[in-house]
């Protein structure tokens, strides 16, 4: 039994952990070569999952990769790996894409359909992205805004996408834990009986946090909402409007500010002053695409559902470039620049 | 003759030869089970005459003591407590099927003790059948209390009700139950009046609400209640102007949408407890309806909040109507703010427990933290018993606080990321302990957590002459570490330790020790089998219960559990623990 580390207290697990993480074919990590890639610092940003020879030291005081953006540092999400290859429900991917995108041998996929904001993972695929616990999907969100947030980063199929830092890989990962090794749930990896709650009170307790989450927001519903690009979030009060178009137009005003900045840097844009059609050109085009977090933690398109199921289930809102939904980085930015 | 010399030696033969009446009757006036083990011990006459007074009897390792023994030597006994399972199993560390069932002490009850009035279980398995046997053999059996038990349903409770005649109490705590139904409630008989203690909280069927209603109308003397979260308001409300003699109260959902009237019914009912002393339960409690409680909260002294998700505001509202507080229950929802409020609002509290809303959270911005505990360190001076669990926590901040409170006798510090270091200066945690024993010196109870080396547990052998109970996780550097607690801590009891680096040598420098505790746990250690098989060749009077443990991949790491025992190697041993 190792002397308790500063980092990881799992032990002996993580060896076993380790020899089964390098079984894992490393996805391809040709990005489509994106030259954009090579100014971020790609040992610690690439995702390994133990090609054989590429440990780094610090890989080994962290039993999966971790994903995280500057912007979560305060989050402090863990994403862990569910070891086991029958976890890949458990990032909830509400929609498959899988199909979409071809012969692609990594396991990292990103959305390949046009409107469609997630990060699939291939069926089967035994690296996951497990969102921390199950009540709380933030990390999925988390992840997500990570991978979007470095406006460098250009996504193409079977692009790596951006892990974290190391020391917050160190801080915070913990392996698949004691009796639940290899099926880690969609709960972080945790060692068995710590912290030393009494299961009665654990259960019941993140039931009541669930509820109170969704309870809080009764009678008005502040949710955040996110725009890629923009320097800070804004709140808005889903309860005061009626409808789709509503809110679209709504955010529309919110967020015109800030494309006009965006617009700029892709080229002569800037005499155009911005109109709310612009805005809304922008968001029923191909440049953004709104979405928004479920109560599962799920990323999903807005507009499929009925005004009232959505208000219901929407924690968050995001307004994500289609370029990093579609993934088709190259593409995309070429899409824009020949229509601006 | 000299007559001092007579007075002398008739006096000194008057007491020894007290008629044993006179002596019974003294004796029992005596409850407390440490006292009566000291008074038998006296001589031969004070020996039986304690055990044929002795009506309770504690039995802290059901695997300690056989159930024959003690029906061999008190042969009166009313009531019983059993513990059984090791601490740890709480948090999922002793295997399923492990033992501790109940069923063996309930045959030999039925034959010795065939009056038996209450039965109090702790850690242990009891069946259904199990609870049906109780009900059908105890014809005068009163009360039944069940915490963190596990292996029966709400089919063995309907047992219970139904057939129990004269049942005052029963108390269902935190089990590993099979809740089927809610229908156990209804099976108590219609006309059925002696209830005193119910408290189904934790229980998650739906129980017929009339069935309730009639039973707390009916039942005069009901002093506890504690229902579960399918409560609503507006049921509570009726219910509590059926019984404002309650002395406890645990409430269901304090979430509804109620209309005016029925806010302003609710408060008069709460108004009309003046009763209360003990409050718990407040499922999803917010801030609207808080309020109500207001007026029941002046002669509070016990304050459940565990299962509410209070904010601070919430909570500091609600602590300035309870000035007698003495024992609070929170969840870290409140943060360091809700603490402080506590700590103006109560100064006579004495026990703090703070609870993880969400131990799997690793954001240390959130909970509590050093700052919460050192405001009620310094508000609350009568502070004596701390469970906190933090998400990081300073040296300088522990030694302070204990500093404040010297009287702590109960120290139960979890900093939940293991092997956590001193938040500020990145050092162990060993001064922050040292300060706690060294200043507390009344300290029975101590759990400790974070970064710990050798020097923590040379600090605790050292000065800690009255601990009982030591709890360590994640901590140490060596064998020496657990060799300074055996060598140091002359009234150790209970010893539990996980994921520490202790090894045989560190079990074995407690061969003079072990019979003197009730029990050692020691799992994911370095402690082999060999070890464990030296330390049960050496010591025959202790039971050397050896596990594997299944979570650790090496095939080599055991789960030892030690215990002294008049009984023997037990009969029940499952396969998985070999002795």
């Amino acid at each position: 039994m190792s002397t308790p580390l500063e980092h990881d207290y799992i032990g002996l697990k993580e060896t076993s952990l380790m020899s089964r993480s390098s079984d894992k074919a490393l996805p391809s990590s040709s990005s489509g070569g994106d030259e954009k890639k090579s100014s971020l610092n790609l040992r610690e940003t690439e995702l390994r999952l133990g090609l054989p020879g590429s440990q780094s030291p610090e890989r080994k005081q962290a039993l999966g990769v971790s994903l995280f953006g500057k912007d979560l540092e305060s989050k402090s999400s863990v994403l862990g790996f569910a070891l086991s290859p029958s976890k890949s429900s458990v990032s909830g991917a509400k929609r498959v894409f899988c199909d979409a995108i071809d012969g692609c041998p990594s396991k990292w996929v990103f959305s390949a359909s046009n409107g469609k904001s997630e990060v699939d993972l291939a069926k089967g695929g035994p690296a996951l992205l497990s969102p921390r616990s199950g009540k709380e999907g933030d990390n999925g969100v988390n992840t997500l805004q990570s991978c979007v947030s470095k406006p460098a980063m250009k996504e193409a199929l079977g692009g790596v996408p951006q892990s974290p830092k190391p020391e917050q890989e160190e801080r915070k990962n913990q392996g698949a834990g004691g009796s639940e090794h290899g099926s880690a749930p969609a709960a972080k990896a945790q060692v068995v009986g710590w912290p030393p709650i009494r299961s009665f009170r654990k259960n019941t307790t993140a039931s009541t946090l669930a509820k109170n989450c969704d309870d809080a927001e009764g009678k008005c519903l502040y949710v955040k909402v996110s725009m890629d690009g923009a320097p800070y979030l804004r709140k808005v009060d889903l309860r005061t409007y009626g409808s789709y178009s509503e809110l679209s137009t709504a955010l529309e005003k919110m967020f015109s500010c800030f494309t006009i900045g965006h617009c700029d840097s892709h080229g002569p844009l800037g005499q155009e002053s911005l109109s709310e059609s612009r805005l809304a050109d922008l968001l029923n085009g191909s440049e953004y695409v709104l979405t928004y977090e479920d109560k599962d933690g799920d990323w999903m398109l807005v507009g499929d559902v009925p005004w009232e199921m959505f208000t219901d289930s929407c924690r968050r809102l995001r307004i994500m470039k289609s370029s990093e939904a579609i993934g088709l980085a190259p593409r995309a930015t070429e899409k824009c620049k020949s229509r601006d | 003759m000299d007559p001092s010399k007579s007075r002398d030696s008739a006096e000194s033969t008057r007491v020894i030869q007290f008629p044993n009446d006179v002596l019974e009757r003294i004796l029992s006036l005596i409850d407390s089970h440490r006292d009566r083990s000291a008074v038998s011990l006296v001589s031969k006459a004070w020996y039986n005459a304690e055990r044929w007074t002795r009506r309770h009897v504690f039995i802290g390792n059901c695997y300690a003591v056989s159930p024959q023994i003690v029906a061999r030597r008190f042969p009166s006994i009313r009531s019983v407590m059993l513990k059984g399972k090791p601490r740890f199993s709480d948090f999922n560390l002793v295997p399923p099927n492990w033992g501790a069932d109940v069923h063996a002490w309930l045959a030999v009850f039925a034959d010795q003790y065939p009056l038996l009035e209450e039965l109090r279980l702790k850690r242990m398995t009891v069946t259904d059948e199990s609870l049906k046997f109780l009900a059908r053999k105890f014809q005068n059996f009163k009360a039944l209390s069940l915490l963190s038990c596990d292996g029966f349903s709400t089919d063995g409770l309907e047992a219970i009700a139904t057939d129990c005649r004269h049942l005052t109490e029963l108390d269902i705590q935190e089990n590993g139950i099979d809740d089927i139904s809610g229908n156990w409630l209804s099976c108590f008989p219609e006309n059925f009046t002696s209830l005193e203690v119910l408290n189904f909280a934790s229980l998650s069927s739906d129980v017929n609400f009339d069935a309730l209603e009639r039973l707390v109308s009916q039942c005069k003397s009901l002093k506890i209640l504690k229902v579960n979260k399918n409560i609503t308001l507006e049921q509570l409300q009726r219910l509590l102007v059926r019984a404002p003699q309650l002395t406890e109260l645990g409430t269901g959902s304090f979430l509804q949408e109620l209309t005016a009237h029925q806010y302003e019914e609710l408060e008069r009912a709460f108004i009309g407890c003046k009763n209360l002393h003990a409050l718990s339960g407040l499922w999803e409690a917010t801030t609207q309806y808080l309020p109500v409680l207001y007026p029941a909260c002046t002669n509070l002294t016990f304050l459940n909040l565990s299962y509410a998700a209070l904010q601070s505001e919430e909570l500091a509202k609600l602590v300035a109507h309870c000035p007698h507080l003495q024992r609070l229950w929170v969840l870290d929802t409140v943060e360091d703010v809700g603490l402080e409020a506590v700590a103006s609002s109560c100064p006579l509290l004495e026990e703090l427990r703070v609870f993880p809303a969400d131990p799997y959270d690793q954001d240390i911005n959130r909970g509590v933290n050093e700052s919460g505990f050192l405001a009620v360190s310094l508000g609350c001076r009568k502070l004596h018993y701390v469970l906190y669990f933090c998400r990081k926590m300073t040296n300088a901040a522990v030694a302070r606080i204990v500093q404040n409170c010297p009287g702590f006798t109960h120290f139960r510090l979890c900093i939940m990321k293991p092997g956590q270091p001193d938040s500020q200066t990145n050092e162990p945690m060993d001064e922050g302990f040292g300060a706690v024993v060294k200043t507390c010196t009344n300290l029975r109870r101590l759990g400790v957590s974070g970064l710990l080396t050798d020097l923590t547990f040379e600090y605790i052998g050292q000065y800690a002459k009255n601990l009982e109970t030591l709890s360590v996780a994640f901590a140490g550097g060596s064998d020496r570490g657990m060799q300074c607690i055996l060598d140091g801590c002359p009234k150790l009891r209970k010893l539990e330790i996980r994921d520490s680096p202790f090894g045989n040598g560190a079990l074995l420098s407690g061969l003079e020790k072990y019979e003197s505790m009730r029990s050692l746990w020691m799992s994911a250690c370095k402690v082999t089998l060999h070890g464990c098989q030296m330390l049960a060749t050496q010591r025959p009077r202790l039971n050397v219960e050896v596990m594997k443990d299944e979570e650790m991949d090496d095939g080599q790491s055991y789960k030892v559990y030690v215990y002294r025992t008049v009984a023997g190697p037990r009969t029940d041993a499952p396969a998985f623990v070999h002795r």
